[in-house]
């Protein structure tokens, strides 16, 4: 037995050099090479260099001039993710439901996309559908004070970019990114 | 519109990699000619691993100590590290050491390529913490196909079994390194971190604070999706955007669950060369995952029910989802994973439709869709002793197996092995579901609360480690007992079929004539269908009843 112990020793030993030490040095040196910013997180700066957000990862917004994101099982905690783990027939989807109906106050005929009701796997899915997205245009454009026509052609060009970008079929907009962009190129209102 | 395309396309992509793997896999760790380069290696490793060369002949039963051994000692290691990791270097978010039992459990839980997690990986551990379960994730899948090669090489009729720590070391550096090395250049491209830097401070947009958790992610998950291990880096595992960040990346994850599991298959074939045999079997394994994808994906592409007759537009369940990986990619995942004993997940299964969740869970119970890497064909090498024995029994001749009798001790062993599934996974669920241990950590109500329970234990007994993460089971009673259940549901199935092996390739080879049952036939396809579905349905119906049926039969509450 004394023997194996020792025998598995030596294997233990040079597996952890080389599936442990030398493979993640290896993966670190690639990512330094082939992507040196995306592999700290896909991080964005502002100007004074400080981070404001990473592009893969949802932040919350619930001021009306910004686009907001699903709503999160974790409160966009991006340190403990997770999602809610309810059961599709738990009442609690259908509270949580509600509540939302309420505060983005619908008209009669218009119906709610489904994500912007159901909480995603990590709680922090940065996407939103196109569909979600132009439902919230009125809302940005009265408080940013332009006309709703505008901010929809901005969803429909800045979905057509991403989708060419990301090279999938999906018409999806990364709330983040989405906000950053009027941001820039809008001003808004001041709350009081 | 197709969108049942990128699954039918990643199967065959999968499948198309797989044979070539096969190849390579056989070369190896079991060449039939001898090779100058596979030499070379040989030699090397003998230096540096010691004395007891490669070449001795070894019975199985050697083979199985060493085997043990082996998995004792890095048990111990990983114990210690996730205890003590506040000592230990690579802690830049300063992460305290793990509870005993939940140190246990985890440690266990990567020793036998369950990697079940009863924690969440950016909260409790630290980045040397989560190198060391990277490293088990290497040798605990590199175990599962040595045993696998020991196994076929027992059954060509070879005169060695082989030496375990030999092949362990050439699975993991020759086979797994490289694989996971080329994997994990694409998750870096598509933006998955790899950074030693702890977690970042971020100033939203709207003024607060986000803590971001990251580290050296992109090792971590390649090795994961590939040694069918599933563990993750993150708590939320592959829905997380650090782990799965595109749509591309989700399918390639995906077809990396299956590749090696797949291989598998053809390396048996290779190594007993009976490669019509391996297709059959290969076939039958294809066409239970298929129909398990095509019912999950039905089933999930019903509404979320509690949002019945509200003002919202019809779409398929997206709770618990995440919109980039497309509407489909759920469900394929869902099966991939559980047929697997991989373990991963890119959806939270707790929130499946009750009718979907049946799929993962099936898959679980019969393990043999083709399974963990190695052990998928070591489970699958019962059923097909059963499948034969139960054709011999039919006709009245004494069943063969590869041009060996089977006989009362190989069958004693083979049903014992098959049994004990069932028996861990229904003795579990009646302690905890009579027991506060279990009704006390549930996290919705009704049938639902006991499908998590259903859910545990499955997932525990067929090394699969995926949840219903609702469920609260990070408590000393889950831990310790989902802990053991690991043990004994690893351990054991890899051993039988080696004794059964062993015996068999002590017998006389018997040619084969017009009187023998044919196991590379169609008819041998369709009965060992028929052994898998009638076992594994009359064991484990009642729990699908009592569990996700119920629930979809009940209103919303």
């Amino acid at each position: 037995m004394l023997q194996e112990i020792f025998h598995s020793a030596r294997v233990i030993a040079l597996t952890m050099g080389v599936c442990g030490f030398a493979y993640t040095s290896l993966t670190l040196t690639s990512a330094l090479l082939v992507a040196p910013q995306k592999r700290l997180g896909s991080l964005v700066y502002n100007q004074q260099g400080i981070p404001i957000g990473s592009l893969l990862i949802a932040q919350n917004f619930t001021r009306s001039e910004y686009l907001w994101p699903r709503p999160s099982a974790v409160d966009y905690n991006a340190a403990a993710a997770g999602g809610s783990n309810l059961s599709p027939t738990n009442v609690k989807i259908r509270e949580r439901s509600e509540e939302i109906l309420r505060r983005f106050k619908l008209t009669s005929e218009t119906k709610m996309p489904a994500d912007l009701v159901t909480t995603s796997g990590s709680g922090l899915d940065p996407h939103i559908t196109l569909e979600a997205a132009l439902l919230q245009a009125d809302r940005i454009a009265k408080a940013r004070q332009v006309e709703t026509t505008a901010i929809q052609t901005k969803l429909h060009t800045f979905a057509q970019q991403q989708k060419q970008k990301r090279l999938d079929m999906n018409d999806l907009i990364n709330v983040l990114e989405f906000n950053l962009l009027l941001d820039n190129e809008l001003k808004w209102v001041e709350p009081k | 519109m197709f969108t049942w395309l990128p699954a039918v396309l990643t199967l065959a992509a999968t499948a198309a990699i797989a044979w070539p793997l096969a190849w390579y896999m056989q070369l190896v760790l079991s060449p039939t000619k001898s090779n100058s380069l596979i030499e070379r290696w040989n030699h090397c490793l003998s230096l540096t691993l010691g004395n007891r060369s490669h070449e001795n002949p070894e019975k199985w039963g050697s083979y199985c100590r060493s085997m043990l051994a082996f998995n004792y000692l890095t048990f111990a290691i990983a114990f210690l590290v996730l205890t003590f990791q506040h000592y230990l270097p690579l802690n830049p978010d300063n992460k305290t050491g793990l509870e005993p039992s939940l140190a246990f459990h985890t440690a266990i839980s990567f020793v036998t390529n369950t990697n079940l997690q009863h924690y969440s990986g950016e909260v409790s551990m630290s980045y040397l913490s989560q190198l060391t379960l990277m490293w088990l994730q290497f040798i605990s899948a590199a175990t599962g196909i040595a045993v696998l090669v020991a196994l076929a090489r027992l059954m060509s009729g070879a005169k060695s079994i082989g030496n375990f720590y030999h092949d362990v070391a050439t699975v993991s550096i020759l086979i797994l390194l490289p694989l996971s090395f080329l994997l994990s250049i694409p998750l870096v491209l598509s933006g998955v971190p790899m950074t030693m830097a702890g977690s970042v401070e971020v100033q939203t947009l709207e003024g607060a604070t986000q803590t971001i958790a990251r580290g050296p992610v992109a090792a971590f998950v390649a090795i994961k999706q590939l040694g069918t291990n599933g563990g993750g880096f993150f708590g939320p595992n592959s829905a997380h955007p650090f782990e799965n960040p595109t749509y591309w990346t989700n399918l390639l994850s995906n077809a990396s669950i299956l590749l090696i599991p797949m291989a598998c298959v053809w390396l048996f074939g290779r190594i007993t060369q009976r490669m019509r045999h391996a297709h059959i079997v290969f076939i039958v394994m294809m066409l239970l995952l298929i129909s398990f994808t095509v019912y999950a994906t039905v089933c999930e592409k019903q509404p979320t029910r509690g949002l019945d007759n509200l003002p919202i537009a019809t779409s398929s369940n997206l709770e618990g989802k995440e919109l980039r990986f497309g509407p489909d990619a759920a469900p394929f995942w869902a099966v991939s994973t559980t047929s697997t004993s991989n373990g991963s997940v890119n959806a939270m299964h707790d929130s499946l439709n009750p009718l979907t969740s049946i799929a993962p869970l099936t898959g679980m119970w019969l393990n043999v869709e083709f399974g963990g890497v190695g052990v998928g064909m070591l489970n699958m090498f019962l059923f097909i002793v059963l499948a034969v024995f139960l054709a011999g029994m039919m006709v009245g001749r004494t069943p063969e197996y590869l041009s060996r009798k089977i006989e009362a001790h190989e069958m004693k062993l083979a049903l014992l092995t098959i049994l004990s599934h069932p028996l861990f996974i229904l003795g579990g669920i009646a302690i905890f579901a009579s027991t506060p241990w279990g009704r006390d950590t549930l996290s919705n109500p009704g049938s639902h609360g006991l499908s998590q329970i259903i859910y545990e234990f499955s997932s525990a007994a067929a090394n699969n480690g995926s949840g219903f993460e609702g469920l609260g089971d990070n408590t000393p009673p889950w831990n310790i007992f989902t802990g053991i259940i690991m043990l004994f549901a690893r351990f054991i199935p890899i051993i039988a079929p080696l004794a059964i092996a062993g015996s068999l390739s002590s017998k006389r080879l018997i040619p084969e004539g017009a009187g023998t049952f044919r196991t590379d036939s169609w008819m041998f396809g369709i009965i060992l269908l028929g052994t898998i579905l009638i076992v594994g349905a009359l064991l484990f119906l009642p729990l699908a009843v009592l569990g996700p049926i119920a629930e979809h039969l009940q209103a919303v509450q």
